[in-house]
């Protein structure tokens, strides 16, 4: 989430104090994404030095400044819109890490080890829908954040669903490496970007 | 308290010899009125088997089925399919509703072989299309319904009366995410207004809308979640962002 971008896009309404933007920020990212009054002044500062807002005037008190959005300020959160999100980070997940270091720790039952992050997952998608559950009809924003949340954890699971299958379907246990074998897989994975 | 649905060390065996599997092991549970508790397990889990279990449609190997307290091995088969009837509900995934038949017949249906008076019958099942919201479609052929309304009108004949206990197997089956949902919310609903609820997914979304999510392994119960935390304490993560 980008909290300059947010301004703009509020700010193409019209032009507002930094107090009400801050609360239309709340109440618009469902109020799941607290702001506090000087992050929105701050940032208000950084994208008028960059000129992509401008104050009705340049002097007095900062509650007291009007903000607009420039037209170098409409191109760029255009641009903003449309440009796609990291969605190749890095294959270094903390839990795909964890399940791979699993199937190398002698003893270990890694379906149980699935099985333990399934449920917390689960656990954790049971309080997302109980948000969408309480949320009226008209809180849009709040549906869609928990949505966007149990979409992601949705997909972990699924993936963790593949990972037990996957794990069964082998010939035989994966074998520990032996103490004078070093943990490093025999081909280090690496994924360029 | 008596719960509405108890299973005590439930099996099933299909075959015998080299052929036999276990589809089901020594697997307790119970669901109390007014809670929804989901079924998780990949396929040959077990859950299907469950299901048709805890609704009489099948006999366990061993084990006892107590649905209100009553142990269904040992009422007469006649009296088992009336609390079949009278006592519990069914949804499958693809709706099962029979299509020479209206919405509001194929919601009377059970009341109406249960000697239920035709008026009484009509009367009680549009108002339980009504608190499905489809009653306007009444008098429509299943064939004339979205999946979506063919799948609230299967819900309403499951609910129609006075019955204990919703058993839904898969129940949104080939519905798009929203209409999932709104099912998802109704059986929430149906629960929360005194039922007990049992849903067998294979889908983490679905299962969320549960109190209570029980994995099945290989005809084992391995899991369950824990009560969650209200979501109050989620909205606080935002903090940390």
């Amino acid at each position: 989430m980008s909290v300059p971008h947010a301004l703009l896009a509020l700010l193409s309404e019209g032009p507002k104090y930094g107090l009400r933007l801050q609360n239309e920020f709340e109440s618009r990212t469902g109020e799941v994404w607290p702001l506090n009054v000087g992050q929105v002044y701050t940032t208000l500062q950084r994208l008028e030095r960059d000129g992509l807002v401008e104050t009705d005037d340049g002097e007095g008190e900062r509650s007291q400044k009007r903000y607009r959005i420039t037209s170098a300020g409409d191109r760029e959160l255009a641009e903003w819109l449309r440009t796609p999100p990291d969605l190749v980070p890095p294959p270094r997940d903390e839990l795909v890490i964890k399940v791979l270091v699993a199937l190398q720790v002698p003893g270990t039952d890694i379906h149980e080890i699935l099985q333990v992050h399934r449920r917390r997952v689960i656990e954790v998608m049971q309080r997302y829908t109980q948000v969408k559950a309480a949320a009226g009809g008209d809180d849009v924003a709040l549906a869609l954040v928990a949505d966007a949340e149990l979409f992601r954890l949705e997909g972990i699971v699924r993936w963790l669903d593949a990972a037990d299958v996957r794990l069964k379907q082998l010939p035989s246990p994966p074998h520990a490496p032996t103490a004078d074998v070093p943990l490093e897989p025999t081909h280090p994975m690496e994924v360029s970007q | 308290m008596t719960s509405a649905l108890e299973l005590r060390q439930v099996s099933k065996l299909y075959g015998s010899g080299a052929t036999e599997v276990h589809a089901l092991s020594a697997v307790d549970l119970s669901v109390e009125r007014g809670e929804l508790v989901a079924v998780m397990g990949p396929s040959g889990s077990g859950k299907s088997t469950l299901l048709t279990i805890a609704g009489s449609l099948e006999e366990a190997t061993s084990g006892e089925v107590l649905v209100d307290g009553v142990d269904l091995a040992t009422v007469s088969r006649s009296d088992q399919a009336r609390m079949r009837r009278r006592a519990i509900g069914y949804v499958f995934q693809d709706f099962n509703l029979l299509p020479g038949l209206t919405a509001v017949e194929n919601v009377t249906l059970p009341l109406e072989l249960d000697g239920v008076r035709a008026k009484t019958a009509r009367a009680a099942g549009l108002t339980a299309l009504d608190e499905l919201d489809v009653a306007e479609r009444a008098d429509r052929y299943p064939d004339e319904l979205s999946g979506g309304e063919r799948q609230r009108v299967a819900i309403a004949r499951a609910i129609v009366g006075k019955r204990g206990l919703l058993l839904a197997d898969e129940p949104t089956g080939a519905l798009d995410s929203m209409n999932g949902e709104a099912v998802m919310r109704l059986l929430r609903a149906a629960t929360h207004n005194g039922v007990a609820g049992v849903v067998v997914t294979h889908e983490a979304q679905l299962a969320s809308w549960a109190d209570r999510v029980v994995f099945l392994r290989d005809g084992h119960v391995i899991d369950q979640t824990v009560a969650p935390p209200g979501p109050e304490s989620l909205l606080a993560a935002g903090d940390r962002r």
